[in-house]
């Protein structure tokens, strides 16, 4: 008994990543839920007019986080069936390897958000469709965000190995609470504010409440959530190439494939 | 004869741990050349770096007379690559599996490609089968098959029997041996089945800490160590303090 306990000990004290993930997860879960169960105490009346604005919140957060995960599974998929090498040594650019797997994301994104958003009518007699014509960008500007976090995260798995696997599934999470998906930002204190306007989504969710329960667009919203996805995108994709010649160097190509 | 693998004073450091410390070797097409070397003496990395998966720290590699600095992607297309460590997809089939590294490298003709190595390979009944399911004889097959999709000019071997029974291993060296002679290639093979190399290769380099200690004729290198087999010698070799002969 005391050998499994052991086992098990050993392999926690010696795996950094395993012990952020002890900690990591209680954590984002009280500091995601603290933020939402504030809001609600303090501002009650504030989805009074606008059934399923928190619904449709979720579905698009949910989209990102599909997305997100998509991209990163097409890579662990590579690592966990041994054919990340065979990957590497064909005679692919890193270009066409990151081209191949975004739309590959964005196909296995869809399939899981088409059937939510044609249950949500008939179940809860809501539609993603109010928000209109701007839902598109609303839905491109998290693709691209979505994307963006799968890409930064394969270049950790790439960098770091498969022990950044843990960091993969924990990214989205990390950035919920920053996300304000749920609730206003004016909700977070002052320091997670500063994070928060950063980010694209705080003005994607913004403006997905801004126009179920105001009736109105506010086209700067979606024009910064499109400005720091920019920026992400275009420092994400340095980073991949970045961590393709870090991994040439020390080798971490090869021992994926062990 | 072509040199189709030119290896020139190639070093490979990991910080302060020096991997491979200035090898250079050539391989002509039409040639089988043995990488033989206890574990930790720099094979893997001298592949790696073969297959632009590492970078060296100094020296050139050139393939078919390009440098494979710069030049990845067409030397990539030239090459192919098996290992016991690396398998294919396991819920694809067989068939699924060459179609897809039939894009990757982007071949003319896939069904053709497959139907011809399926029949070389014995694969024919197993080209709808499931990969994972398939048995480790079956699945070294099925990696021959992709490792041979793109025609390779240069194909490098990381112990390719390993874990197959005797027929089958039989079977695959057969097959290596005449592939080689009908196709002109070039292949380095890292084996640590003496018998296996003894029979395929022309040449042996002997690798340990990062240097190639000995290099030869499998029999003129047992004549010159005075020992009965490959084997004997491999130890005799591994087992001396490091002295370029």
């Amino acid at each position: 008994m005391y050998g499994l306990f052991l086992r098990h000990f050993y392999l926690i004290t010696r795996s950094f990543p395993r012990v952020l993930d002890l900690v990591y997860w209680p954590t984002i879960q009280i500091t995601l839920w603290g933020f939402i169960s504030n809001f609600f105490a303090t501002h009650t009346t504030y989805y009074n007019n606008a059934v399923g604005v928190i619904l449709t919140c979720a579905i698009l957060y949910d989209f990102l986080f599909r997305t997100s995960i998509g991209f990163n599974m097409l890579f662990l998929e590579e690592i966990w069936s041994r054919n990340f090498t065979n990957l590497f040594i064909a005679p692919m650019k890193i270009g066409e390897i990151l081209t191949s797997l975004v739309a590959t994301a964005l196909i296995r994104a869809l399939i899981g958000l088409i059937p939510a958003v044609l249950l949500t009518s008939p179940l809860f007699g809501i539609s993603i469709l109010d928000l209109g014509i701007f839902l598109f960008f609303l839905f491109l500007s998290l693709y691209l965000f979505g994307i963006t976090l799968g890409i930064l995260v394969s270049a950790g798995l790439l960098r770091y190995g498969p022990s950044f696997e843990n960091i993969a599934w924990s990214t989205m999470f990390l950035l919920a609470p920053f996300g304000c998906i749920y609730y206003p930002i004016e909700i977070l204190p002052e320091v997670f504010q500063k994070i928060a306007y950063v980010l694209p989504l705080v003005y994607i969710f913004e403006e997905a409440r801004n126009i179920l329960i105001n009736q109105t667009v506010d086209i700067q919203n979606i024009y910064y959530a499109f400005m720091w996805n920019g920026v992400y995108f275009v420092l994400s994709i340095a980073l991949f190439y970045y961590s393709f010649n870090v991994a040439k160097n020390k080798g971490t190509l090869i021992n994926m494939g062990e | 004869m072509k040199n189709l693998v030119e290896v020139k004073n190639i070093k490979k450091n990991y910080g302060k741990n020096e991997a491979v410390k200035g090898i250079s070797f050539k391989i002509k097409e039409d040639e089988i050349i043995g990488l033989l070397g206890p574990n930790g003496s720099g094979k893997t990395t001298t592949i790696g770096m073969l297959l632009g998966l590492l970078k060296p720290t100094s020296g050139e590699i050139l393939i078919n007379g390009q440098k494979l600095e710069g030049n990845r992607i067409e030397i990539l297309e030239q090459i192919n690559f098996i290992s016991p460590y690396i398998e294919l997809p396991k819920k694809l089939t067989v068939k699924q599996n060459l179609t897809v590294y039939g894009k990757l490298y982007k071949i003319n003709h896939i069904n053709e490609r497959i139907e011809f190595l399926s029949e070389k390979l014995r694969l024919e009944d197993l080209l709808n089968s499931i990969t994972g399911e398939l048995s480790s004889g079956q699945k070294n097959r099925v990696s021959l098959a992709k490792a041979l999709i793109n025609e390779p000019k240069v194909l490098l071997l990381d112990e390719p029997t390993a874990s197959l029974d005797p027929e089958v291993g039989d079977f695959v060296r057969s097959f290596l041996e005449d592939y080689k002679k009908e196709k002109k290639i070039s292949i380095l093979l890292a084996s640590h089945n003496m018998n296996e190399v003894t029979r395929l290769c022309k040449s042996i380099l002997m690798m340990k800490d990062g240097i190639i200690i000995d290099e030869g004729n499998p029999k003129e290198l047992i004549n010159k160590h005075g020992r009965k087999n490959l084997e004997e010698v491999f130890l005799k070799l591994s087992r001396s303090k490091n002295e370029l002969n």
